[in-house]
């Protein structure tokens, strides 16, 4: 009545690293932006609206677009946008 | 008493005929100064006028390895070098290089099951004296603490109990597969965390599963973990999706799956605690907190988990495994992502033609009556008196799939118009069906009382979604 009990841990064992998010851009001057399109239902005129509002005030943008909003996206591309942008709009939802 | 490194030791329990048959023998043994031990598993005073060492705790009997009572064990500098179990004249006058020993018993005699082979004992053994081999992190809850709650606050469950994965029951569970319990089986979603074969079966524990239900719970992650099945999608989506696993062939049957009576509902184990299983590694291991990774609007009660058998008693009905590339006679497991189930219930029609049609109109409803064209997917579930028209009515499956498929066409400038689908393809009146080729699957289940049926409703579908994903279960 008095043993005690012995579990197994079900989880992974691992715990998350915590990371420092990137401080905000005080300007966007002299930056490139670029716009995700992860394919979600009229995610690109968000994007569209957008990209007409960065370019009225001349700042840099490329747009990109994930295959699917229902998988990850791929590491390329992943790596393209990281490569070639300094911050991401991600248009999410419908 | 330690177990001698030299001489003739006994094991016995008193709860044994063929023991208390042989007890005499065994102290005409140590009366010729021969038996080192006598070791008994269930009453310390058995065989009486002997020195006899207790071993209820079965340590001895677990270190000799011991199966079978009577058992004489002859041993050689710490290692043994011959053995009988049961009685066998010839084999205990071997054994003992005596050959008057036996007298007025019988030639032979089978022996008695041992303590320490009962059912569950072994691996409570395997525990307390042996090696597991298990490698997860062990946690000790002490009394009066309650393991329940414990692992309620740790957040290991779905808001359900589950039971405490000891690791005898873990063990147990592992007797299911013959993988080792160090096999990387993939990473599970949303974290994308390593499961192991260790960690899925300690969550079938929790989950409920008995060790037999294990291949088939392997088979299933196996089968979600297939890029097709877009699980990380799946599992984080704000559409709230479980997991379904469809289950054909003759470990249906062998497990106790149900494809009848309340097949999609509760009252049998092997539905109950199958997808549950895989639904707490994705908790567990994938990290899918609600409202944390698991972005889930409203979801369903179906994110426990849902699995049942397809009903495979009409010959003439091809199973869906068999649609899918599983041999007759295999067993296999289909997964599907899933959104909620909705009941159809078509009593006027009478033959299948209406009865399709009828069909056609519930499918229509799936998320929205004006969304079609492809890009979602669904489970029609046929109950019993659906499966009898068709069958009268001479329809193979593929009739069937057909007809359900026609009626819910619909035409595209409707469609459009109640949904604003501006993006679909065609002229006006181009009638479109609501699903994809594929999107669709149809299975058999259910009682034979009452014109039901049953929609499971998917989530996005095909090559820009999850798609099911059928393997085949290995023992």
């Amino acid at each position: 009545m008095t043993e005690s009990v012995v579990l197994l841990d079900p989880t992974s064992e691992r715990s998350g690293v915590m990371r420092a998010r990137h401080a905000p851009p005080v300007s966007l001057e002299g930056l490139t932006v670029g716009l995700l399109d992860i394919s979600k239902g009229r995610g690109d005129r968000f994007l569209d609206r957008l990209e007409a509002l960065f370019g009225q005030r001349g700042i840099t943008v490329e747009r990109f677009a994930k295959p699917t909003f229902a998988k990850k996206a791929p590491d390329d591309l992943a790596a393209t946008i990281a490569e070639r942008c300094d911050i991401v709009v991600e248009a999410l939802a419908d | 008493m330690d177990l001698p490194d030299d001489g003739l030791v006994l094991i016995v329990k008193e709860d044994c005929e063929t023991c208390r048959m042989i007890a005499p023998l065994a102290r005409d043994l140590e009366g010729r100064g021969l038996l080192r031990a006598v070791f008994s598993q269930d009453n310390p005073a058995f065989p009486p006028g002997l020195a006899v060492a207790d071993d209820r705790d079965l340590e001895v009997s677990f270190r000799l390895q011991t199966e079978i009572v009577p058992m004489l064990v002859r041993r050689e500098a710490g290692h043994e070098t011959g053995r009988v179990v049961g009685w066998h004249r010839d084999e205990w006058q071997a054994l003992t290089g005596l050959n008057d020993i036996g007298e007025g018993l019988p030639p032979e005699r089978p022996g008695c099951g041992s303590l320490a082979v009962s059912p569950g004992m072994a691996e409570e053994l395997q525990v307390r004296y042996g090696k597991t081999g298990l490698g997860s992190r062990a946690i000790a809850v002490d009394f009066p603490e309650d393991p329940f709650e414990q692992m309620l606050d740790r957040g290991w469950t779905d808001g359900l109990p589950v039971v405490p994965p000891t690791p005898a029951r873990v063990l147990r569970m592992l007797q299911g597969t013959r993988r080792r319990p160090d096999d990387i089986l993939g990473m599970i979603p949303p974290s994308g965390e390593i499961c192991t074969v260790e960690k899925a079966a300690i969550n079938a524990v929790m989950a409920g599963c008995r060790p037999d239900y294990f291949p088939v719970v392997l088979a299933a992650l196996d089968a979600a973990l297939d890029p097709d099945f877009a699980f990380q999608g799946l599992m984080s989506t704000t559409m709230g999706a479980g997991i379904c696993v469809i289950v054909n062939g003759p470990i249906a049957r062998r497990i106790g799956l149900n494809s009848g009576f309340n097949a999609l509902g509760h009252g049998f184990r092997a539905n109950a605690t199958i997808a549950r299983a895989l639904q707490l590694m994705v908790i567990n291991i994938g990290g899918a907190v609600p409202g944390g990774m698991d972005r889930s609007t409203l979801g369903h009660p179906g994110k426990f988990g849902l699995c049942f058998a397809e009903d495979e008693s009409d010959p003439g009905w091809t199973p869906l495994a068999q649609t899918r590339g599983i041999p007759t006679g295999r067993s296999a497991v289909t997964v599907f992502g899933f959104c909620g189930t909705s009941i159809n219930n078509a009593e006027k029609a009478r033959e299948p033609v209406e009865l399709s049609r009828q069909l056609g109109l519930c499918l229509n409803a799936v998320y929205h009556p004006g969304l079609a064209g492809g890009g979602l997917g669904a489970v029609l579930v046929l109950g019993g008196e659906y499966a009898r028209i068709y069958h009268e009515a001479g329809w193979p499956r593929e009739q069937v799939e057909a007809a359900v498929h026609k009626a819910t066409e619909r035409p595209r400038n409707r469609l459009i118009a109640e949904y604003m689908g501006e993006d679909l393809p065609g002229e006006p009146g181009e009638p479109i069906a609501k699903f994809a080729e594929g999107d669709l699957l149809v299975v058999r289940a259910g009682s034979n009382a009452g014109l039901f049926s049953t929609i499971i409703h998917g989530w996005s579908s095909g090559p820009r979604g999850s798609q099911p994903v059928t393997r085949e279960v290995l023992s």
